[in-house]
């Protein structure tokens, strides 16, 4: 069985229905609760609930506490190469966008490496878009090889990849992926992808399983909140991590919520997400997976951001940047825009100030 | 009375107060806490452990004369805890190390038999091993003999500063197994931790229930009274009630002679 199966039975129009018709006596019953459900975790997300949101962040403040304590751990995102034949309409690497496309060589990443480990970062993300000409499973392990001399561990965000290819990956040094399935609404997400390999919704949907399988000790996922309504993607998301926290539980699952951003070409965000709503999201998914990270990266402000910490955000970008070569030499042409641009420093200065301790190592790959 | 003392791995504790390095809002915290509190044993994530950075490194914020308690959380089998563990030694974390190896990152209960695979090799490797364990008597035992010097029951499930929810079968190791029992994770509060020391344990382990507090330093301190009192109570015979009759009946043994 896929996640694609438990997806077939949440209809989309069933799911909406049933968070729309949500009674504030409901909102009221749950959160009387210690323990969350799925059917809990609607009723959170559902408009009734958005008026309960003190008294949900008081909740999730307690439970983020209590399982992650003071601490946040800090990572930054690596660009490798923004090559890609995908045609994803809300993406500034899209194919049919007119952008100068470099990767990096394995000379360029050692200096990219070294200048963001000073920083005194220890955990790397490294990106791709997606290219098996240009940024084969090859390129990535050599890539890797060279970023493992300046990080303690190394997760992956580059287009979806087969089981054997994630193992000799791990096996090379990576120890987490990051896939976001972008839009769980099958038919929204066939018109975000109308070419490119990436149209295929299900072996998208299936990737996360295929990291659990292949020994990755950490795997993210998330939604691109804005593409659907964001109700019911946040509803999915839920979902998908909740079944995999219960298929593969020797696996650290993680979840994002990563909102639209301005970015490159001309893309109108479809379904919009507010501050208000974010906030929803983020606290109802404490409340239901207790244990699961959430990670808040600079795609948001800087005051908004540190309003998060301590309300459930356990892991955040810090000194992002989204070109590719960028820690070296900024041209202005990243995958979407920063809004929070303070430097790793600041990011520290920040977590201290609010009684938060930044974590720069959580993880040594053994 | 005769001197009380608790000795694991040939060395002698002063304080039966175990505290975390993790979870605070600073690594400044640590001396301090270490100064109010008495606490002499601290566990540490070996995964957090630093060694580059001079401002993080938690090693550089714990009292020199602390023992070092590295733990091996992170591990999802035996054989990540032993690497975690070999690792710990290389960084100069010394020969103690708390086995902690949880496959399962919904509950975060600890995978006994994994623990007991891992306990066996680190133990002829000259560790001083305290497994992290779920309790249960017979595994308890395979883990003496195995060569553990310590063994730490959960009270409750790490993090949910539930207190001494598994009470009976806690208080069955310390009445069976002739090793120091401290109980560690899910004690939320200092009467949880007297109650536990009343019953018997030689020491508790409190993190997050110190860290998380609003003053962490003051909750270290009340931490520390509260499992002074209660092993003090201990000693000082709580009536221990007997859930089945004693070898000897001194109040009916006439009636067998
Ligand atoms: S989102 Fe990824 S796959 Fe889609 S166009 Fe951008 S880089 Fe390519």
């Amino acid at each position: 069985m896929s996640f694609y199966d438990v997806l077939q039975k949440y209809k989309q129009n069933v799911v909406f229905e049933r968070i729309q018709s949500v009674s504030r006596e409901e909102v009221d019953r749950v959160l009387s609760k210690e323990i969350f459900s799925i059917d809990d975790y609607l009723v959170l997300i559902s408009p009734a609930a958005s008026d309960f949101l003190e008294e949900m962040a008081r909740k999730a403040q307690r439970i983020t506490l209590q399982h992650f304590g003071r601490a946040v751990v800090l990572y930054a995102p690596l660009y490798l190469a923004n090559y890609c034949v995908n045609n994803c309409l809300y993406c500034g690497f899209n194919v049919h966008n007119d952008l100068d496309r470099r990767k990096l060589t394995m000379e360029e990443l050692r200096v990219e490496a070294k200048a963001i480990s000073e920083m005194g970062i220890r955990h790397i993300l490294l990106l791709t878009g997606e290219s098996r000409k240009h940024s084969p499973v090859e390129y990535i392990r050599d890539c890797v090889k060279i970023i493992a001399e300046y990080f303690t561990s190394i997760s992956l965000e580059v287009y979806p990849l087969d089981e054997e290819d994630y193992r000799l990956l791990v096996n090379s040094g990576v120890d987490g992926l990051t896939i976001y399935q972008e839009v769980y609404d099958e038919d929204v997400y066939k018109t975000m992808h109308p070419s490119g390999p990436k149209k295929d919704f299900r072996y998208r949907l299936d990737t996360p399983e295929r990291g659990c399988r292949s020994g990755m000790r950490s795997v993210g996922i998330g939604a691109l909140m804005g593409l659907g309504n964001w109700r019911t993607e946040a509803f999915y998301t839920a979902l998908h991590a909740h079944y995999l926290t219960g298929k593969y539980s020797e696996v650290e699952i993680s979840l994002s919520i990563p909102r639209m951003r301005p970015h490159t070409g001309s893309f109108e965000v479809p379904s919009p997400v507010g501050d208000r709503d974010f906030v929803q999201i983020m606290l109802a998914a404490r409340l239901f997976l207790r244990h699961v990270g959430i990670t808040v990266s600079t795609r948001e402000r800087a005051s908004f951001r540190d309003n998060l910490v301590g309300l459930g955000l356990t892991r955040m970008s810090a000194g992002s940047v989204t070109e590719v070569g960028g820690y070296n030499e900024k041209r202005g042409d990243g995958q979407f825009e920063i809004s929070d641009d303070r430097s790793v420093e600041e990011i520290r200065q920040m977590l201290y100030g609010k009684g938060f301790q930044p974590v720069f190592k959580d993880w040594q790959y053994i | 009375m005769s001197k009380d003392t608790l000795v694991i791995g040939g060395i002698e504790l002063r304080s039966r107060l175990f505290i975390g390095s993790g979870k605070y809002s600073s690594n400044a915290l640590i001396p301090k806490i270490v100064d109010k509190s008495g606490a002499q044993v601290v566990t540490v994530a070996v995964r957090r452990v630093d060694l580059e950075s001079k401002d993080e490194n938690m090693l550089n914020f714990i009292p020199k004369e602390c023992v070092l308690m590295p733990n091996t959380s992170g591990a999802r089998n035996a054989e990540e805890a032993v690497r975690i563990a070999r690792l710990a030694k290389a960084m100069g974390c010394g020969n103690w190390i708390k086995i902690e190896v949880i496959s399962d990152t919904k509950y975060l209960l600890p995978d006994n038999f994994e623990t007991l695979k891992a306990t066996e090799i680190l133990a002829k490797e000259g560790f001083v091993v305290l497994p992290y364990m779920s309790p249960d008597l017979m595994m308890a035992k395979r883990m003496r003999d195995a060569g553990a010097a310590a063994v730490m029951p959960l009270g409750a499930p790490i993090g949910t500063n539930k207190g001494l929810k598994t009470k009976e079968l806690v208080k069955i190791m310390i009445d069976e197994i002739d090793l120091p029992i401290v109980v560690d994770a899910g004690i939320g509060k200092p009467s949880e931790a007297a109650e536990a020391m009343e019953l018997g344990a030689a020491a508790v382990l409190v993190n997050t229930a110190i860290a998380s507090a609003g003053d962490a330093v003051s909750m270290s301190e009340a931490f520390s009274l509260a499992v002074r009192a209660g092993r003090m109570a201990y000693l000082a015979g709580t009536g221990a009630v007997k859930d089945f009759a004693e070898a000897s009946s001194p109040l009916t043994g006439f009636l067998n002679g």
